[in-house]
């Protein structure tokens, strides 16, 4: 063939290429320190991480500062934190700790580390203000369900549940619209992220959170794996964040709206690094 | 890699996936012929109203259609044809896909209609044959054989974009994926590698076998 040299160059050129773009990007160091941190957040969770314009609010949002200024970092910068993605994104250093809903689980500790827990939280069930129907887990038989696909809350209630007529949408927005619309009677997830739906203007008064919950959720902030000097940090950060107040406030701030109170256990003691 | 096989129901995921990709093909391939037909046909009205699917349909985002598809037609106008969202779904899905393809397929069929030189479609008026009549015995068997290949890329496509159908909640492999991943990411590179695979086993076989169609069918001028 007159061209296979030169083309077999070419796609070793485009190779090398693509590898050494994907090599960049990344930014280094450990340890506390100065300078601006990045951090994982959620994007799309009012009243833990919702990114709203150029500012972030939320439950969330107010620990990750926090930890950055006890750390003593001088900015922050926010990278949304999608849920697939969050080990790669810490063990690749794109982003330096993770505060976004994330529940501390075994296969989790395999591949990335956790300061806390910094609260807990549980499954629950948001319905229609009107709905008396729905008062728990146990009397959804029959009932129509919405979560999102792929989310522990969707396996954890088929688990629960056997033959549960379940909607999974790829957000909880469309899952909040169907449950306005009557087409599913019940949305299910961690209580934290339905009490911040039913604090929106959108949705005040015509939602409700059952206030049952059937599930344990630790949530923890990721961090690199075995970097135990930093899960020391931001473990302290944590502790003091509760002990000083500024915790119960972050929680009435952000979760109160929705008349939500913190389950049993909260605020949690943080575990020891290991 | 056995874990993931023991733990999650991939086959039936996959499963999922191809029922999905058989039935919207056979969706598309019936609007298509019949959109390709209206913009070929005589008919000045056809044709534009054949044109403006087309331009519309393939300008679409897949995933608005089919979120349309539930939001709008289930959520919105009720348009429900099962209580079971699992089967609503899918049926949705399927429309969503067949409508969206559909415009892919008129497109390739029409480049077929266009391999056939323009001789064989006067030959076919002058004898006396109506349009329809040329259509069917000259034309579109012809184009069908000559329209192959671009045939087996929309189904190539087809099958990778089932994947968009995870968006309202259809149990297909992209949403056990996400289910995997969100579970288990101590096994992400297993988890990529067996629905990679996966969908290599479906879709190179439909390259193979449309390329060697192609060929064999390939009408000799």
């Amino acid at each position: 063939m007159k061209f296979g040299r030169i083309s077999v160059m070419a796609v070793a050129a485009t190779a090398a290429l693509g590898l050494a773009a994907c090599g960049g990007g990344t930014s280094g160091g450990s340890g506390g320190g100065s300078g601006a941190v990045k951090i994982g957040i959620k994007f799309d969770q009012p009243g833990l991480g919702l990114k709203a314009g150029a500012d972030y609010t939320g439950m969330d949002v107010d620990l990750a500062k926090y930890i950055a200024k006890e750390l003593g970092y001088s900015s922050t910068e926010f990278v949304e934190a999608v849920s697939a993605q969050r080990e790669t994104l810490i063990s690749t250093d794109q982003v330096k700790y993770i505060v976004g809903t994330y529940s501390i689980t075994d296969a989790r500790k395999e591949k990335v580390s956790f300061a806390g827990p910094y609260f807990i939280a549980g499954q629950d069930l948001l319905v229609r203000a009107d709905d008396t129907s729905i008062t728990g887990v146990d009397s959804l038989a029959g009932k129509k369900l919405c979560s999102v696909k792929g989310s522990t809350s969707a396996t954890n209630v088929q688990k629960k549940v056997p033959g549960v007529n379940l909607q999974e949408y790829n957000t909880y927005t469309l899952c909040v619209d169907a449950l306005k619309a009557g087409n599913v009677d019940a949305l299910t997830t961690d209580d934290t992220i339905l009490a911040g739906y039913a604090a929106q203007d959108a949705n005040k008064g015509k939602l409700k959170v059952v206030g049952k919950t059937f599930s344990t959720e630790n949530y923890g902030v990721g961090l690199k794996k075995g970097d135990v000097e930093f899960c020391k940090k931001v473990t302290d950060a944590i502790t003091k964040y509760i002990s000083s107040g500024e915790w119960q406030k972050a929680v009435d701030k952000n979760l109160g709206p929705a008349g939500y109170k913190p389950g049993a256990g909260n605020p949690p003691t943080p575990a020891a690094c290991a | 890699m056995g874990e993931l096989f023991s733990q999650y129901n991939v086959l039936g995921a996959f499963g999922i996936t191809i029922v999905l990709t058989v039935l919207s093909a056979l969706g598309a391939l019936v609007i298509g012929t019949l959109v390709a037909i209206m913009r070929v046909s005589p008919v000045g009205f056809l044709n534009k109203l054949g044109a403006l699917y087309v331009n519309l349909v393939r300008n679409t985002p897949l995933t608005l259609i089919i979120v349309f598809c539930n939001i709008g037609f289930i959520v919105n106008l009720g348009m429900s044809v099962s209580d079971d969202f699992a089967r609503n779904n899918l049926v949705w899905a399927t429309i969503g896909l067949a409508f969206y393809h559909a415009a892919f397929v008129c497109e390739a069929l029409r480049s077929g209609v266009n391999t056939v030189p323009a001789g064989q479609a006067e030959a076919a008026r002058s004898i006396g044959l109506s349009f329809g009549q040329s259509l069917r015995e000259v034309l579109l068997p012809q184009a069908f054989r000559g329209a192959i290949t671009p045939l087996g890329n929309t189904l190539i496509a087809l099958t990778k974009n089932t994947t968009v159908a995870t968006a309202i909640g259809v149990a297909e492999v992209a949403g056990l994926m996400k289910t995997m991943q969100e579970d288990r990411p101590d096994l992400m590179v297993p988890i990529f590698l067996v629905v990679a695979i996966g969908f290599v086993i479906l879709t190179l076989p439909i390259g193979l076998v449309t390329t060697h169609l192609s060929q064999k069918l390939a009408v000799k001028r």
